[in-house]
C-alpha cells in the first residue's frame, strides 16, 4: 500500500504498525518523537497497536533544542 | 508622531511597500519586543529588528561572550570576548539605529522573573538553547496571553513555529514535556552551521514584523522545517485540535510555570 511519509509517497507493506515504520525509517531518538497521522496527534502509548491505511499521511515532529 | 527626513530615507524601503507605509513604520517604532537568549537565533533576530526600527528591543541572556560564539552569533565581535552578551547586542542594536531603545536583563529566566519580564512586550522571540527554557517561555507566554516564536537548531537543521494566543496550538500541545537531560543533543554536543542561525532567527525577525503589521499568514498551526543539507523547507500541518494540551487545553494541569532541570552539558543555559 501507499502512504506519504514526511511529505514522501512511499509504498509500505500492508497492516505496517507505526512502531514498525519508526524502525523502518530510522527516526533518531524514536522515544521522543512526536508523530502525527492524518493531522491528528498519536499517543506515543498508540504506536504499537496503530495500523497504518492506504493513504495515510504521517509526520514526524523533532525536539531541537539549539539556539545558541 | 512625525517622521524625521532622516528616518524617511532610513525606512525609505518599508515605507514604499504597500503593506507597510508610513503607518506600518509607525507601528513598527511603537513596537516593543522581547528576544530570549542574544546567540545563534537572537543574534540575527536583534539585528534585523534593530534595523528595521522596532522602537524598544529587550534582550535576555545571562552569559558572556565566548570565542567559540563568534562562529555563528554576529551580533557579538572579536573585542566583546568577556562582555555580557545583553551589553555587546545593545551596542550593537544602538550602533545600527539610535531609534532603538534596547533594554537589557542579564540574567537567567526563571519561573520567578519571566511573567514580570514578558508583561510589557508585544511580542516575544525564543531564541535559547535548552528545553527548560523553551518550555518556560512557552508556558509563560500562554498563561500571559502573549504571542511569540519558537525555533531551535542543530547540526544542518532548523524549524521554527508561531504562537497567538487562543489562534494556534503552542509549543507543548506538540512536545508534551522536556526530554531527559542528555536525551536529544543540543548544538554545544552535536554542533550546527553558523547560518543556520541566521535562516532561521530571520525568519524569526520576519514574523515578528508580520504580526506587528497584521499582514499576511504568520506561522501559525504549522512546523517549518529546514533542512540545509537538502535544501529543503517544509511546513508541517499541526492538528487543530489543542483541548488536550496541558497548559493550552481546556482543562489545564499545568497552572503554574515549572523550572525544569537543565542538562548538564548545556552548562551556561540561555
Ligand atoms: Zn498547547
Amino acid at each position: 500500500m501507499n502512504i506519504t511519509v514526511a511529505g514522501v509517497k512511499k509504498e509500505v507493506r500492508d497492516g505496517i504498525t507505526v512502531a514498525q515504520l519508526i524502525i523502518d525509517e530510522k527516526v533518531e531518538t524514536p522515544e521522543y518523537v512526536t508523530v502525527t497521522v492524518n493531522d491528528e496527534f498519536l499517543e506515543n502509548t498508540q504506536f504499537e497497536e496503530t495500523v497504518l491505511s492506504e493513504g495515510d499521511n504521517i509526520e514526524f515532529l523533532y525536539f531541537m533544542g539549539g539556539g545558541q | 508622531m512625525a517622521f524625521t527626513n532622516e528616518q524617511i530615507e532610513r525606512y525609505s524601503r518599508h515605507i514604499i511597500l504597500k503593506e507597510v507605509g508610513a503607518k506600518g513604520q509607525k507601528k513598527l517604532l511603537n513596537a516593543k519586543v522581547l528576544i530570549i537568549g542574544a546567540g545563534g537565533l537572537g543574534a540575527p533576530a536583534a539585528m534585523y529588528l534593530a534595523a528595521a526600527g522596532i522602537g524598544t528591543i529587550g534582550i535576555a541572556d545571562a552569559d558572556e561572550v565566548d570565542l567559540s560564539n563568534l562562529q555563528r552569533q554576529i551580533i557579538h565581535q572579536t573585542k566583546d570576548v568577556g562582555k555580557p552578551k545583553v551589553e555587546s547586542a545593545r551596542e550593537t542594536m544602538e550602533a545600527m539605529n539610535p531609534d532603538v531603545k534596547v533594554i537589557t536583563y542579564h540574567e537567567f529566566i526563571t519561573s520567578e522573573n519571566i511573567l514580570d519580564i514578558i508583561k510589557d512586550y508585544d511580542f516575544i522571540i525564543d531564541g535559547t538553547d535548552n528545553f527548560p527554557a523553551k518550555f518556560l517561555i512557552n508556558d509563560a507566554c500562554v498563561m500571559a496571553k502573549k504571542p511569540f516564536s519558537h525555533a531551535g537548531i542543530i547540526r544542518f537543521q532548523g524549524q521554527l513555529m508561531t504562537y497567538v494566543p487562543d489562534k494556534s496550538p503552542c509549543y507543548r500541545c506538540v512536545f508534551k514535556e522536556p526530554p531527559p537531560k542528555d536525551a536529544v543533543p543540543t548544538c554545544k554536543q552535536a554542533g550546527v552551521i553558523g547560518a543556520m542561525g541566521g535562516v532561521i532567527g530571520s525568519l524569526q525577525a520576519m514574523e515578528t514584523v508580520k504580526y506587528i503589521l497584521g499582514v499576511g499568514e504568520l506561522l501559525t498551526g504549522y512546523l517549518l522545517t529546514y533542512d540545509a543539507l537538502k535544501m529543503q523547507f517544509r511546513k508541517v500541518k499541526l492538528p487543530s485540535d489543542t483541548h488536550k494540551c496541558a497548559v493550552c487545553g481546556n482543562n489545564p494541569t499545568i497552572t503554574k510555570l515549572i523550572d525544569y532541570e537543565q542538562a548538564e552539558c548545556d552548562g551556561v543555559g540561555l
